[in-house]
């Protein structure tokens, strides 16, 4: 089911780009106000809800032994999964994840994968039969818009908020965080770039594109999206804009 | 296969090429007799078909839009196509390609003129060797256009990515697997329209860019490729 806008509101939007003006009175470089509150979630091993203006998402880490992959015999396994769930949008509908779902785990899995936030190779409890396991769940309450971003920042704060599993096989003295890659997604309307996409201006963009940055600025992740398109130089304003506004999302982190 | 000391040697990959350099790429459009539309793309050892299917009346009807075509890309490997058999049916990896390949695909095609119709674009990886959906999309575009649903452009594509430090074109498996970074890229050639990218692993400012540039030299050639299918496609023959 697709989102509806009318089309005054959809000229509205546009318009209002061309004079870099948004709906709610934003810069395009401005997300909305964020907030991440840790550890609501007794019985996951980590969690995290976070708030982006109206969208909410709440994402919970939960460790586990687990069999380890064939190629990797030693290292520990890490499994993300995306539910839109019905209560969070009259377009979400039950069932089994679809490819909106299954895109956004996917994106998030590989900014937290790629950058190798989680050091795996020290998750390893007995060589070829038992690792551990890092589940992160995302769980998608709201639906306002930038569902990427929240994710991806909700699933960075349950792994902050990790406390290990209380077990013999559990040897190390803390959890192994390596890095703390921040996702920025980028929305193009009527020419224009802007962060933080709400509802509105999603349904209406041409196309957008997630950039995932670690604390040096390089990128480990990136997604485009949308059925437009993006030029060179749009695409290198863009990567200028997600490495600024990273560092002002890993704030929220501390 | 073990992981080699190093996957370049005096400037050169594994299988002898420069970083800037393309396996060997053939493209035949018109395979499929019963499609609309069809093309066959082999990139080095990935052999992948695309057929198009449409503009065609929407089944079910309650997915119809009342104003455009829907277009409809189903992204799909063989059981047989890599190592270890490969269970049939759709798995979250070719759902996400499906997504992104009709998103990297709809911004070249007119759907406003089919309106309550579908077009279906079917890609089969048959043998796979790291880039496959850019080697569906290449074959996609070409099928389209040899059924001639009218087409702003083709859409070119090929990953570029980086392997030991070095920023190189077109990953074969084993750079995909033991390299730092893969950049799928698709461009519609002639507006320089970048209409997919996805990228995992790492990448600072500067290299980011240098793959760019790699990228849009490499769909230059490609997209000659795809035209040149075409035109031998429609050629005139003589005595024929």
């Amino acid at each position: 089911m697709y989102e509806i806008v009318s089309s005054v509101k959809r000229n509205y939007i546009a318009d209002l780009a061309l004079h870099e003006k948004r709906l709610d009175g934003r810069t395009f470089d401005q997300f909305r106000e964020i907030s991440v509150e840790k550890g609501l979630i007794k019985s996951a091993n980590g969690s995290a809800r976070v708030k982006i203006g109206k969208t909410q998402v709440l994402v919970g880490v939960k460790i586990e032994h687990a069999e380890p992959f064939p190629d990797t015999p030693e290292s520990g396994v890490l499994m993300v999964n995306a539910e839109l769930l019905p209560l969070a949008s009259p377009t979400f509908e039950p069932g089994r994840p679809d490819e909106n779902a299954i895109e956004l785990a996917r994106v998030v899995d590989r900014c937290i994968r790629e950058s190798e936030t989680i050091d795996l190779e020290k998750l390893g409890i007995k060589p070829g039969e038992d690792v551990w396991a890092v589940f992160i769940d995302i769980y998608v309450l709201d639906h306002d818009g930038n569902l990427i971003d929240a994710s991806a920042l909700a699933a960075m704060a349950a792994l902050l908020n990790v406390k290990p599993p209380e077990e013999e096989a559990w040897t190390l003295p803390e959890f192994p965080i390596q890095k703390r890659p921040v996702m920025v997604t980028v929305s193009k309307i009527n020419g224009k770039l802007m962060v933080d996409p709400c509802l509105d201006e999603e349904s209406v963009a041409d196309a957008r594109i997630s950039i995932a940055t670690t604390e040096d600025g390089s990128i480990c992740a990136m997604q485009k999206g949308g059925t437009g398109y993006f030029s060179r130089e749009e695409l290198e304003k863009a990567y200028e804009l997600a490495r600024a506004k990273a560092d002002e999302l890993r704030q929220h982190l501390r | 296969m073990e992981k080699p000391e190093k996957l370049i040697v005096d400037g050169k990959r594994l299988d002898g090429r420069a970083p800037d350099e393309l396996r060997p790429l053939k493209i035949e459009a018109g395979v499929l007799k019963r499609a609309d539309g069809s093309a066959y793309v082999e990139l080095g050892a990935n052999k992948v078909l695309a057929a198009v299917y449409g503009p065609r009346e929407m089944h079910p009807r309650h997915e119809q839009q009342p104003d455009i075509a829907v277009l409809r890309c189903r992204y799909a490997m063989a059981p047989f196509s890599v190592e270890e058999r490969k269970r049939p049916g759709p798995d979250r990896r070719s759902v996400e390609i499906s997504k992104v390949t009709r998103e990297a695909i709809e911004p070249v095609l007119f759907l406003e003129l089919y309106p309550r119709s579908v077009i279906d674009v079917f890609i089969e990886v048959l043998q796979a060797d790291a880039g496959t959906r850019t080697a569906g999309i290449n074959a996609a575009a070409v099928a389209l256009a040899d059924a001639g649903v009218p087409m702003r452009d083709l859409v070119s594509a090929v990953a570029v990515g980086k392997v030991d430090g070095t920023i190189v074109l077109d990953l074969t498996k084993e750079e995909d697997q033991w390299g730092t970074t893969d950049m799928p890229v698709a461009i519609v050639p002639r507006k320089k329209m970048i209409t997919l990218l996805q990228m995992d692993g790492h990448f600072t400012g500067a290299e980011f860019k240098q793959a760019l540039d790699l990228a849009f030299n490499a769909c230059e050639r490609i997209y000659e490729a795809q035209r040149q299918a075409l035109r031998e496609r429609y050629a005139i023959k003589q005595g024929g």
